[in-house]
């Protein structure tokens, strides 16, 4: 099954509330995903820094002394704020490969999330409303989020299995659904540089949309082209910095409604997700059609 | 009038209150408030009662429905009507994949658009949808009409037996044998018997066309035996 959930504000002023309606949203999705949950929030980019979100399975070792560690390797500033089992690292923007780096090579039980301008991940094995409250969803801002409560399917119950999945600088991608042609396409991706952390469909998924997107294609090129290359049963929701996108294969067996109004875009796997929104009495409200792109910017 | 609640009665309470209503009660009107898009709203009644449903309902209203006029003012998630057997339900807004889904009989009115597999495995059901279907509607369709005032998507009828497919726009597709049919005298006065009983008014059975089963499936063809 899996539950998905995404919000894209339009009105600056709902900014404030976005992790806090997000949650509301996950929260309605737990039956459809009890397993594990996870979300991407995009905050405000500041400019010249980059975010990398690192998650451990032992936090109170690896963290501590993270930071400076870091700094000595990279020779800049960098701050570490630790939310539980994740930490968002900030550094200055050209430092981040060497940060990601440095991360890698001396703290291997730590595991970089995702990483940009925007984007913070967080994703855990256990209920969804449980996992919201580990990570403070609720007090988040933003511009824009997306959510995913997980019923495993395709690959172990974990937390690297969990979603969202992030393969590029603030993108991500949420999947309800399987995939058939996963394992040639992973070869094929691999093949063209691209690495993968788990042996699940959607980090494929993920992983093929930022390869299309390195070719120079935006975010709804990238999605019609999935249309093509991509086998099986999808609906996904992706984020980038600034894009908020769904598609839906075309058989479309997977749910999905969207919801717009003059403040927001908003897509639930069900009404439900939706429900709690301000105005959406008074929304338009759909069903994406099958095989169909649908992307917004700012 | 009984009026429930949603937000104060929890959905098993208002099924349960529903399904101990009999024949020649005098609990003849209900209605339903803040549904919310909950499952299975209203599912499994056999009591000709009137459950008026304030808002948008989530998968399964109105399921295996008997007797009862159940009307949704709001929109409706998948499964909706799923395998009625008599009675009426109408969905004021519009209605997600395989609304009447082996239905039996009844009438599901449906004002907005049906999305995919509408009418699938239908068994006796009358459908009438004044907006669009979607793709792989009335899939192996069995007896019954479904009435489209719009378009309809892809394949449409694929591997349909004996349902009758009224669709008064385009058809984007149709299925694996499923054709169209002349319009005979009986057909105009059958669909005229269907829109009527929906109140849909001021539309002429002329402009329909009917698709039905070229009845090629029905039976094993050894010329196919390569394809097993």
């Amino acid at each position: 099954m899996c539950g998905i959930v995404g919000l894209f504000i339009k009105d600056k002023a709902l900014e404030p509330r976005l992790g806090e309606l997000t949650a509301g949203m996950l929260a309605t999705m737990c039956e459809r995903g009890p397993d594990s949950a996870g979300f991407a929030v995009y905050g405000a980019p500041k400019s010249g820094e980059a975010k990398i979100t690192l998650q451990s399975p032992t936090p109170d070792k690896d963290f501590d002394g993270l930071a400076k560690a870091a700094e000595r390797a990279i020779g800049g500033k960098t701050k570490l704020e630790i939310k539980s089992t994740h930490a968002v690292l900030t550094c200055p923007a050209d430092k981040a490969d060497a940060a990601r780096e440095a991360i890698r090579a001396e703290f291997p039980n730590v595991r970089i999330m995702g990483s940009g301008e925007a984007i913070e991940i967080y994703k855990e094995v256990g209920y969804p409303t449980e996992v919201a409250k580990q990570f403070a969803l609720a007090k988040m801002s933003g511009t824009h989020a997306i959510g995913h409560t997980r019923m495993a399917t395709e690959s172990a119950v974990t937390t690297l299995g969990a979603h969202p999945f992030s393969t590029g600088p603030d993108q991500c991608l949420v999947h309800n659904g399987s995939l058939s042609n996963h394992n040639n396409l992973r070869r094929e991706l691999k093949h063209d540089g691209m690495s993968f952390e788990t042996a699940n469909d959607s980090e494929v998924a993920a992983a093929y949309l930022t390869w299309r997107m390195n070719q120079g294609l935006n975010l709804g090129q990238a999605l019609e082209k999935s249309l093509e290359d991509l086998d099986g049963f999808f609906t996904f929701v992706v984020g980038t910095k600034n894009g908020f996108g769904v598609v839906r294969d075309p058989i479309a067996c997977k749910p999905a409604v969207l919801a717009e109004t003059d403040q927001y875009v908003a897509f639930g796997s069900e009404y439900r997700a939706l429900a709690g929104l301000p105005g959406i009495e008074n929304a338009k409200v759909w069903e994406p059609e099958p095989a169909t792109v649908y992307f917004w910017e700012r | 009038m009984r009026s429930i609640d949603l937000e104060k009665t929890p959905l098993r309470g208002l099924n349960e209150s529903l399904h101990q209503l009999k024949d020649g009660t005098n609990e003849t009107e209900w209605e339903v408030l803040n549904p919310r898009g909950q499952h299975a709203v209203a599912v499994g009644i056999d009591a000709p009662i009137t459950v008026n449903i304030r808002g948008p309902v989530g998968y399964y209203c109105a399921g295996m429905n008997k007797q009862a006029t159940v009307v949704v003012h709001g929109s409706a998630g998948p499964g909706t009507a799923e395998n009625m057997m008599s009675g009426r339900v109408v969905v004021k807004g519009d209605a997600s994949q395989y609304a009447g889904a082996t239905g039996r009989g009844g009438l599901l009115l449906i004002e907005g658009n049906a999305s995919s597999r509408c009418g699938i495995s239908m068994k006796g059901i009358d459908i009438v949808v004044k907006g669009n279907i979607g793709h792989m509607s009335a899939f192996m369709a069995q007896t019954g009409n479904l009435v489209v005032l719009g378009d309809a998507g892809d394949a449409l009828g694929d591997s349909i037996y004996e349902a009758k497919l009224f669709v008064r726009g385009s058809v984007k597709s149709l299925g694996a044998d499923c054709i169209e049919k002349e319009m005979r005298p009986e057909h105009h006065e059958a669909l005229t018997e269907i829109l009527k009983k929906a109140g849909v008014n001021g539309i002429k059975t002329s402009e329909f066309k009917r698709y039905g089963s070229a009845r090629k499936l029905y039976n094993f063809n050894i010329d196919n035996a390569d394809a097993y």
